[in-house]
C-alpha cells in the first residue's frame, strides 16, 4: 500500500515526529561542578561515536517581536569563534571525516557531529569553544539572516500546507509558544540584527544550561575525562528567569478554511488542545499514547480502516500526538479527501467513528493489541547510533528524567483499558477543536 | 525545525562510496541455491532482509508506464488467504516493517523484524512474493491514492522542476518517464500485468539480498530457502533501451507563483563501473558534496545568502550516469545564483581542485563512510548495492585505498573530461526576474 506517512506528511502538520520510544539501554550520567549535565551511551557496535550539545533554550525564550531569533543564532554557531575562523567549524569536522549539524525546535536548541570515536576530543574541543566565545558581528549577521529567510520561503511560503499549519498551530494556541513559528515571521526575521543575538547567546548559552550526549564507542571513564577536560573550565552563569506561558481554557470552535491554487486534493484535519508530558494533565501522556494508536496508528486502526479501506471516503486518514513538549500538545486527526466527496459527508463519517469510540470505549482487544507493537517497535529506536542520543537528549532538555526514557516500554505497557477511555473523553470535545480545511482553488 | 545542512538528504541519490568499518560481511548460500551475504550483529534483537530484483520502472511498457511503482505499493495489500485487512493486521501485530519500493533499474524489497518474530514475518514475505492478491477493491483503492499524489506533484514545484529536466536530459528513454506513470497509463495497468509483473521479474538468477543484525549463517539458510526458495529460476528476459543524453545544455522556465524559484540543473556524469569513478566522486563532492562547505556552497550561501540549499551529485544508474543539482532562491536573484553556478562550473573544469581540496575530500570521504553504516537497514542496504556494482566481498576493505590513489593529475583530468558549463540544463520554477534566454513550458497546473 502507500506509505501512509508520505500522504499524512503533506496533511498533518502538526505532527511531529513519533514519540520517543526506547527499551532499556546502557546509560550513565553525571555532572560537571558548573552544571553540565552529561549522559554517556556506549555502543561498541562500531568504531564511531556522536557528540550532542543540547541548550535548554529555544524559541520559547524568544521576546516579543523576535520571532526566529533562537533558530538564527542556531545558524551563527557555525560561523565562527574566537578560536576558529567563520566557516571552518563544519570544515574541520569534514576534513576529519565527521558530519555535523543542528536542530532548533520551540523547546530546545541542539548540535551534533558523528565521528570516528577516535576523532571525539576534537569535536568536543570544537563544540565547547562555541559554547563561550562564539563570534556574533555584522559580517556573519548580515547574509545569514538572508539564508534563514530563503530556508522559511523553501520550507514554509513554497508550500500551501507548510503555511496552512502555521495559521492552524497560530489558532490552537492563543498564549503558549507553538502559537508562533520556530523559523519566525518573515518581518520579524528581517529585524533579527546583530545584539538580539548576541544578547541571546551570551543569556543562554552556558553549560548550565546545557545537556551534553555522548553516545557509541566510548566509555564512561573516558567520557568523563573527555568532559572535564574540554567543558570543564567553561564558566556558569546565572540565567534570565524563565517564564511558563499558560494557555487560556478553550471555549470556542474555530474552523480556517484555506483556498490555494497549489494544492490538489482537500485536506482535512481536527486538533485538540492536549496534556503533554510537562504540561496539562500529564498523567494521560501515555494513554493518548496508546488512544493515537488505536484509531489512528496503522492500516488497521479505525480512521484508516472506516474512512479509507472500508468506506473509500478519504486517501488518508490517521490522528496525531507528540507528548515530548513543554508547552500543551496537540491531539487530532487527519485526512485527505477523495475528490468528489462532499466536505460535509466526510466530516459527519468521521465524527461518528470517533463518537463511537467515545460512547462505547475502545475495547481491551484493541488496546492489547497496540501497547504490544508499540512495545516491541521501541527495539528498532536503538537501532542506530543517533536514535537514543536524540530521545535522551530530548527528555533532559526539556526536563523530563532519563528514567523517563528508559521506562518507556514499561509505562506504556501499564497503560489500562479505562485510561484510555478517560484520556479520549478528557481530550475530544468538538466544541473547542481548531479545524483546518485546506482547498485547492482551481487556477482562473 | 531541522537547519542547516539538511539539504544533503536531497542528495540521497548519491552512491553510497566507501571505507573500512567493522563490518565482517559472509557469504551465505542455502540449499536450494538462494544467495545472500550477511553481517552478523547480536547486539540487538533485530533483523533486517534488503532483497533487490535487478529490473525497475525502465521494463515498464510505454503504455503502462508506473507499473512496477504500482505493484509494489499493491504487493502488501493481502497474499494467499489473507486481504488487505488481515494481511496489515499480521504485520502490525508482529511490528514488522515491510516496504516494497520500485527504481529506475531494480524493485527493492526491506523487511525489519525483531528476532523473535523473524520467521512469521518472512513467512508474510513469502506469501506476498508468490500468492499476491491484487483484490480488486485494494487496486482501485491504491489506484486513487496514486493518482492524488500525482496531482500534487503538479503542484510542487522541485517535482515539476525534476519532470522537466528528465525530460530534456533523456528524450524517448524510459528514464524520462514518470517513475509512477501518469493518470492514463495507470488507468492502463490491469491484474493481468501486475500478475505478470510478479510472474517475469521476481526471480532468483535477478535477486540480490543482503541480511544485517541478530541471525546466524545457519538460522539464515533455512530462511532462504523458505522466503524466496520458490521463486522461478530465471526471469524472463528484457533490457531497457540504449540511452542517449542530452549534451546541449539548456534553459527551461516554468512559471508558478511562489516567493522563492526552485532551479534543478545538470549534465552527462559518469557510471558506477567508470574507471574514473573516485576522481569524479571527489571533484563533485568539492564542488557541489554533502560535506562541507562546498564551493558552491561557499559563495552561493556563506558569502551571499542567496540560498539555503545548494548542492550537485553524482547519479549512477545502469545505462548512464548524470551530474544533477538544485538549489532554491530568492526569485530577484536567480540569475545571480545560476552565473554562480555556472562560474563554479568552469573554475573546476579549468582548474580542477587544489592539492589542499583534494587531501581534505579524501579524508573527509574515507572517515565519513563508516557513519553510514549505524543501523541494521543500512548496512543491509549498502549489501545490496555493493552487489549490485559488483564491487567483491572485500570492497570495503579496499575502498580507502582506492580513494587515495586518486592523484591530483587525476582529479584534474576527470574535472575536464566531466564538467562543462556548455552541457548543463537548467530547469527553473517559480517568478525569476530577468532570466535571459529561457524557454517557457507550462507549470502543469496551478
Amino acid at each position: 500500500m502507500i506509505d501512509r506517512t508520505l500522504l499524512s506528511a503533506l496533511l498533518v502538520a502538526l505532527v511531529a515526529a513519533p514519540a520517543a520510544h526506547a527499551a532499556m539501554f546502557e546509560a550513565e550520567s553525571f555532572t560537571l561542578e558548573n552544571g553540565l549535565q552529561v549522559v554517556v551511551l556506549p555502543n561498541h557496535r562500531a568504531p564511531i561515536a556522536t557528540q550532542m550539545v543540547w541548550y535548554k533554550v529555544g524559541a520559547y525564550e524568544e521576546i516579543r517581536g523576535k520571532t526566529g531569533l533562537a533558530h538564527f543564532l542556531e545558524h551563527l554557531m557555525f560561523r565562527g569563534t574566537k578560536e576558529t575562523p567563520a566557516g571552518a567549524f563544519s570544515r574541520i569536522v569534514a576534513e576529519n571525516g565527521g558530519r555535523d549539524n543542528a536542530f532548533t525546535t520551540h523547546d530546545f536548541t541542539a548540535y551534533f557531529q558523528n565521528v570516528a570515536s577516535d576523532r571525539l576530543p576534537l569535536v568536543m574541543k570544537l563544540e565547547a569553544e562555541r559554547m563561550a566565545d562564539l563570534v556574533i558581528d555584522d559580517a556573519v549577521v548580515v547574509p545569514e539572516r538572508q539564508v534563514i529567510i530563503e530556508e522559511r520561503h523553501m520550507r514554509v511560503d513554497n508550500n500551501p500546507s507548510a503555511l496552512f499549519d502555521e495559521q492552524l498551530d497560530a489558532v490552537l494556541y492563543q498564549n503558549q509558544r507553538p502559537h508562533d513559528p520556530v523559523i519566525g515571521w518573515e518581518s520579524e526575521m528581517r529585524g533579527l540584527e546583530t545584539a538580539d543575538a548576541q544578547a541571546f547567546y551570551r543569556a543562554w548559552y552556558a553549560p548550565n544550561n546545557a545537556v551534553l550526549v555522548l553516545a557509541g564507542d566510548v566509555t564512561p571513564e573516558r567520557a568523563r575525562q573527555l568532559a572535564e577536560q574540554y567543558y570543564g573550565p567553561i564558566k556558569p552563569h546565572e540565567l534570565p528567569s524563565r517564564v511558563t506561558l499558560a494557555e487560556p481554557p478553550k471555549v470556542a470552535a474555530t474552523r480556517l478554511v484555506m483556498k490555494s491554487p497549489r494544492v490538489a486534493e482537500t485536506r482535512w484535519s481536527r486538533a485538540y488542545l492536549a496534556p503533554s508530558y510537562l504540561s496539562g494533565e500529564t498523567r494521560y501522556a501515555y494513554a493518548l499514547q496508546v488512544l493515537e494508536e488505536v484509531l489512528g496508528g496503522g492500516a488497521s486502526s479505525r480512521l484508516y480502516k472506516g474512512l479509507v479501506v472500508d468506506q473509500g471516503i478519504a486517501l488518508s486518514a490517521g490522528a496525531f500526538y507528540d507528548p515530548d513538549t513543554r508547552s500543551l500538545a496537540s491531539f487530532g486527526f487527519a485526512a485527505t479527501l477523495k475528490h468528489d466527496v462532499p466536505l460535509a459527508d466526510f466530516e459527519a463519517k468521521l465524527e461518528a467513528i470517533v463518537k463511537t469510540a467515545l460512547a462505547d470505549g475502545v475495547t481491551a482487544d484493541e488496546v492489547e493489541r497496540a501497547k504490544s507493537r508499540m512495545r516491541t517497535g521501541a527495539i528498532f529506536a536503538q537501532d542506530s547510533l543517533s536514535g537514543p542520543a536524540r530521545m535522551v537528549g530530548e527528555a533532559l532538555a526539556e526536563g523530563r528524567s532519563l528514567e523517563d526514557v528508559q521506562s518507556w516500554p514499561d509505562r506504556i505497557g501499564a497503560v489500562t483499558l479505562e485510561q484510555v477511555n478517560e484520556a479520549a473523553r478528557l481530550v475530544i470535545h468538538d466544541d473547542f477543536a481548531v479545524t483546518g480545511v485546506l482547498l485547492p482553488q482551481p487556477a482562473s | 525545525m531541522n537547519a542547516r545542512h539538511t539539504f544533503i538528504l536531497a542528495a540521497a541519490l548519491v552512491a553510497w562510496c566507501g571505507g573500512a568499518g567493522a563490518v565482517t560481511i559472509e557469504a551465505v548460500e542455502s540449499p536450494r541455491g538462494v544467495k545472500a551475504w550477511l553481517v552478523e550483529d547480536h547486539s540487538l534483537a533485530v533483523v533486517t532482509i534488503d532483497a533487490s530484483f535487478t529490473g525497475g520502472a525502465v521494463l515498464d511498457p510505454a503504455a503502462k508506464a508506473g507499473l512496477a511503482n504500482l505493484a509494489c505499493d499493491l504487493m502488501d495489500e493481502g497474499a494467499g488467504e489473507l486481504d488487505s485487512s488481515a494481511y496489515q493486521g499480521k504485520l502490525e501485530d508482529l511490528a514488522t516493517s515491510l516496504q516494497f519500493g520500485a527504481g529506475e533499474d531494480a524493485i527493492g524489497v526491506t523487511l525489519r523484524s525483531v528476532t523473535q518474530n523473524l520467521r512469521d514475518s518472512a513467512a508474510l514475505l513469502h506469501l506476498a512474493l508468490t500468492q499476491p492478491r491484487f483484490d480488486a477493491a485494494a487496486v482501485a483503492r491504491v489506484k486513487s491514492q496514486l493518482l492524488a499524489s500525482l496531482a500534487r506533484d503538479e503542484h510542487q514545484p522541485r517535482a515539476i522542476a525534476d519532470r522537466y529536466w528528465r525530460e530534456a536530459m533523456f528524450a524517448d528513454h524510459p528514464y524520462a518517464r514518470r517513475l509512477r506513470g501518469t493518470p492514463e497509463t495507470i488507468a492502463a495497468v490491469g491484474v493481468d500485468d501486475l500478475r505478470g509483473l510478479v510472474r517475469d521479474r521476481f526471480a532468483k538468477d535477478v535477486l540480490l539480498i543482503g541480511v544485517v543484525g541478530d541471525i546466524t549463517p545457519d538460522q539464515l539458510k533455512p530462511l532462504l530457502d523458505q522466503t524466496f526458495g520458490d521463486l522461478p529460476d530465471h526471469a524472463a528476459a528484457a533490457s531497457p533501451p540504449p540511452l542517449k543524453m542530452r549534451t546541449e545544455g539548456e534553459m527551461l522556465l516554468a512559471r508558478l507563483a511562489i516567493p522563492q524559484s526552485v532551479v534543478v540543473f545538470g549534465e552527462p556524469g559518469i557510471k558506477r563501473d567508470d574507471p574514473d569513478w573516485f576522481a569524479a566522486f571527489i571533484d563533485n563532492d568539492i564542488l557541489g558534496g554533502g560535506g562541507f562547505s562546498s564551493r558552491l556552497t561557499e559563495e552561493v550561501r556563506e558569502k551571499r545568502g542567496l540560498a539555503y540549499s545548494v548542492y550537485s551529485a553524482l547519479q549512477p544508474m545502469e545505462e548512464g550516469g548524470v551530474i544533477a543539482g538544485g538549489v532554491g532562491t530568492e526569485n530577484a536573484r536567480v540569475a545571480e545564483s545560476i552565473a554562480l553556478i555556472r562560474s563554479e562550473w568552469q573554475r573546476m573544469r579549468d582548474d580542477g581542485p587544489t592539492a589542499q581540496e583534494l587531501a581534505a575530500a579524501k579524508t573527509y570521504l574515507t572517515g565519513s563512510f563508516p557513519l553510514n553504516l549505524d543501523s541494521t537497514g543500512r548496512i543491509a542496504g549498502t549489501l545490496v548495492q555493493l552487489m549490485r556494482d559488483k564491487l567483491g566481498i572485500d570492497y570495503l576493505d579496499r575502498r580507502s585505498g582506492l580513494i587515495d590513489a586518486v592523484t591530483l593529475d587525476d582529479a584534474k583530468r576527470v574535472a575536464k573530461r566531466l564538467f562543462d558549463p556548455a552541457a548543463l540544463t537548467f530547469v527553473v520554477v517559480g517568478a525569476p526576474a530577468d532570466l535571459a534566454g529561457a524557454r517557457e513550458v507550462g507549470a502543469g497546473g496551478g
